[in-house]
């Protein structure tokens, strides 16, 4: 076997599916690591003579910390010691497999395949020590960047074995062999050097807004206020007064074929020599729009739309489980709610840009992109590049939250890039970020529950609406889709014996997109909300009412990677019940309130602790208790338990972006607020530890925290919070 | 033509009439650690030191900078070196991009507060937005910091 196809052998893509493509030598030398000098047994790999180990990433680093954890996985199986380790990043290329960095799902999909690739690469070298010592295999053992002879005692360093390495074939799969769990160094452990940590230290990191080239250009674009609006005309006389302003050039909208891509929005952009004088020049612009379809969305009275249609029937969708109507028409007690949260935009701390230069039939991007490989298909679909003529360079995303999986900014460098000949960084303003996302949706719940005498929940009704993000991509799709229905709604983890699930019509006005734990957010806090509604209601406990409620240990027999497990949802609720001290007396004024969610197949619960005073709610305190599963890097995973309480935080106390005429209310961080260190509470975080699969971190943390936040609110106060953000009903 | 002493050495540029500091340091000078992050104070991401004060760079004029020291993150400071370690010890960043400007305001309160309370922490740090959310360990150390700088 070549050494390049044990890639294709091992597989790359997410759902165990083979590497398809068809690898030819040529290609792999482009941005990979074959220098004809070192050992490369991997795409992944390659081990100098002084032992100097570059591991290639495939996955973004958007601060989840995956460049480490993707090379301490390697390096665990490896054996290679963590000081000789560094990490190159990979272009956007099919050949590393499914690089889409979202939905919580690079460790979950891709920590075997990657310690296979070390794995891979110990082997070769255990062999190689042991031609060189005329020894079987057997005596020849990987132990931190060494082989040692177990029989002699000898050792040898990695690097002293390159040239020998090389010779040896690539071992079959079932030679490959995966290190024992109790021998682990690095997985499951705090590792010793984050591996961008002294970048971040010394602002060396380079972001996508820090790259650079010679007689590089800076735009910044206007757009319609009005989603989808057009240029009527423009006046550019002020623009080309300010100093540093070379050119305005008009880019009109770029419409996605059905199904795929992102297109752009056009405008008019302002090609200067530094990006101040672009910005500086788009101010200036005096533009009139065509405001077209959008121009009278006024989201306060789409909001009123959306509650109307939730207290009609709409369409009910499965799972069909009992008799709703019946199950009310019986009830000891009948209780109904109705939730509503506004739109919210990811908000990066990095803007959204894209450096492109297209020349000589080819077009390079450096770009801080989530999804590498669907950045080059698009470019290749509207400029009618050859893929292998497109090259991403995938720079560190200065956050992302889903907002950098949608290329629309790199589209926008490459058309002008195109059209102005020369290398074009295309800057967002923080204004252009707000007020042109692609938000998270606005939403309506109504929920209706029935209790029997003895507090059981009988019935559970469930109407739903919010614009899809599927309309995104096929205009008219006014419902919200079965995946986003799939993030909590569908997939209830209750036990109850009659549920209802309604999809409501709901239209979409702006560019409607995924945000960081996508539409769990909605239903974590409508389910959450309602159930504590229930508990009070049935007088009962909130913790013991949701036990009882889950029902008994179960494992789900739907098709799945990993089958939701009713057990470990109820261990992560009393593991926070631990955590928090549930029982314990509090203070005046303070409440305590709780929240599960199932999602990124992982289990978290959430205890918050507040306090409220003259109707100002401080969040004093979050325990949250997340099972992933088995997980690389301990203290990231706790890291991004800390920062989803934090998330969580800002949408539930200032998350709100609204509109007016088809026009974003919001402009900067003044009026779309973040949580900041003066409101940010104390954290507690406990990992369950088990030797299950491990499934996602980024994202699981978010969905509870809303609820249990308005949850301890009603503890504290006996007020009911049922419309997010806080600050809409000055409580912050 | 303007002279801008950063980190203690000396850049010439020619900077459009009104530029803030920030688009001069990364644009014309090519330091990109300080960040671009609101372009109106808000965020903090741009915090850079002027003759030791912190400011935001992205709403102060290059003329405000020129004949000063300018301490950027590519710089060095007694309080930035405790700082540095008792990041790493905590692995403070996620995605790094707001650090450049949080080490910055965090060396400023520790070169003018020997003992920071919770409080002095908080309001040292407020103007300093992480979407990550790591003001957790960003808090604790500092406070580890405090100590390293003492030990020093």
């Amino acid at each position: 076997m070549k050494r390049r196809d044990f890639v294709k052998i091992v597989g790359l893509a997410s759902g165990g599916l083979i590497l398809g493509c068809n690898v030819s030598p040529e290609k792999i030398v482009i941005n990979t690591l074959e220098d004809g000098i070192s050992f490369v047994p991997n795409l992944f790999i390659q081990l100098q003579k002084d032992g100097k180990v570059t591991i290639v990433v495939a996955r973004s680093e958007m601060g989840q910390g995956i460049r480490t954890s993707m090379a301490s996985a390697i390096a665990e199986d490896l054996e290679a010691d963590w000081q000789y380790v560094s990490v190159q990043q990979a272009t956007g290329d099919a050949k590393f497999g499914n690089q889409n960095t979202d939905g919580s799902r690079s460790i979950r999909t891709l920590l075997r395949p990657m310690r296979k690739m070390g794995a891979m690469a110990r082997s070769i070298l255990e062999q190689a020590a042991a031609n060189k010592w005329g020894t079987s295999v057997e005596n020849c053992k990987a132990e931190n960047h060494f082989i040692v002879n177990s029989s002699s005692g000898e050792k040898v360093f990695f690097g002293d074995l390159v040239e020998e390495a090389k010779t040896i074939p690539i071992p079959s799969d079932e030679n490959i062999i995966l290190k024992d769990k109790k021998d682990f160094k690095y997985i499951g452990k705090k590792v010793i050097r984050g591996i961008d940590m002294e970048d971040f230290l010394h602002g060396k990191s380079k972001y996508g807004l820090d790259a650079r080239l010679p007689n590089m250009k800076y735009a910044s674009i206007a757009r319609s206020p009005v989603t989808f609006g057009s240029v009527k005309s423009y006046d550019s006389s002020d623009t080309e007064e300010i100093s540093g302003v070379e050119q305005v050039v008009q880019l009109d909208r770029l419409i996605p074929p059905a199904g795929q891509f992102f297109g752009m929005l056009g405008g008019v952009a302002v090609v200067a020599n530094n990006t101040w004088s672009a910005f500086q020049g788009k101010n200036n612009l005096n533009i009139e729009w065509n405001s077209g379809i959008n121009e009278s969305y006024d989201s306060e009275k789409f909001k009123e739309k959306l509650i109307d249609r939730i207290h009609n029937t709409a369409k009910v969708v499965p799972p069909f489980k009992g008799d709703v109507t019946k199950a009310f028409n019986n009830a000891d007690k009948v209780i109904e709610a109705t939730y509503t949260m506004p739109h919210l935009a990811h908000a990066p701390m990095e803007v959204p840009n894209a450096l492109a230069w297209v020349r000589d039939g080819k077009c390079d991007v450096w770009a801080p992109v989530q999804d590498p490989q669907t950045v080059r298909a698009e470019i290749a679909h509207f400029f009618g590049f050859a893929i292998e003529d497109i090259t991403i360079n995938v720079m560190m995303l200065g956050g992302a939250f889903g907002r950098k999986s949608k290329s629309d900014f790199v589209v926008e460098a490459v058309s002008l890039s195109q059209k102005i000949k020369a290398p074009v960084q295309v800057v967002w303003s923080r204004e252009d970020d707000i007020q042109h996302s692609f938000y998270h949706a606005q939403n309506a719940q109504y929920v209706k529950g029935s209790l029997d005498k003895n507090g059981n929940v009988t019935g559970w009704l469930h109407r739903v609406a919010f614009p899809s993000i599927t309309s995104s991509f096929k205009p008219m799709s006014d419902y919200i889709a079965g995946f986003e229905l799939g993030m909590g709604f569908t997939n209830n983890p209750y036990n109850i014996p009659n549920i209802q699930i309604e999809n409501a019509k709901a239209e979409s006005h702006l560019r409607i997109g995924w945000l960081r734990s996508v539409s769990n957010i909605i239903s974590g806090f409508g389910i959450n909300s309602f159930v504590d509604e229930l508990a009070v209601a049935s007088g009962k406990d909130a913790i013991d009412f949701r036990l009882n409620l889950l029902g008994e240990d179960k494992i789900s027999t739907e098709k799945s990677p990993h089958p939701f497990n009713v057990a470990r949802l109820k261990n992560v609720l009393l593991e926070a019940k631990k955590l928090s001290d549930w029982k314990r007396e509090l203070p005046e004024g303070h409440g305590l309130g709780v929240a599960i969610h199932y999602s990124f197949y992982s289990y978290v619960a959430t205890v918050v602790e507040v306090s409220v005073k003259s109707e100002k709610v401080k969040i004093e305190n979050i325990y949250s208790v997340l099972d992933c599963g088995m997980y690389v890097n301990r203290d990231a995973v706790i890291n991004q338990m800390e920062g989803a309480a934090i998330f969580g935080m800002s949408i539930t106390m200032f998350g709100k972006i609204s509109t007016k005429n088809g026009t974003v209310d919001q402009s900067n961080f003044h009026d779309y607020q973040m949580t900041r260190m003066i409101d940010a509470p104390n954290i507690h975080v406990h990992l369950v530890d088990n030797d299950e699969d491990p499934t996602g971190v980024g994202e699981p943390g978010v969905p509870p925290v809303s609820a249990a936040i308005t949850n301890a609110i009603f503890s504290a106060t006996g007020k009911r919070v049922r419309s997010l953000p806080l600050s809409d009903h000055g409580m912050v | 033509m303007q002279t801008l002493t950063i980190n203690g050495k000396d850049y010439q540029i020619k900077a459009p009439e009104g530029m803030p500091l920030l688009w001069a340091i990364r644009d014309l000078i090519g330091l990109t650690g300080t960040k671009f992050g609101c372009g109106v104070a808000q965020c903090g991401a741009c915090s850079i030191m002027i003759d030791g004060v912190v400011v935001r760079s992205c709403s102060t004029m290059v003329s405000q900078g020129v004949g000063k020291k300018i301490t950027t993150i590519e710089g060095s400071s007694d309080s930035l070196t405790a700082l540095r370690q008792a990041w790493r010890n905590n692995s403070v960043p996620q995605c790094g991009y707001c650090q450049s400007g949080q080490l910055i305001s965090a060396a400023e309160l520790l070169d003018t507060n020997e003992n920071p309370t919770d409080k002095d922490i908080d309001n040292a740090m407020s103007g300093n937005i992480c979407r990550c959310g790591t003001y957790v360990r960003i808090k604790k150390a500092i406070k580890e910091a405090v100590e390293l700088k003492k030990q020093a």
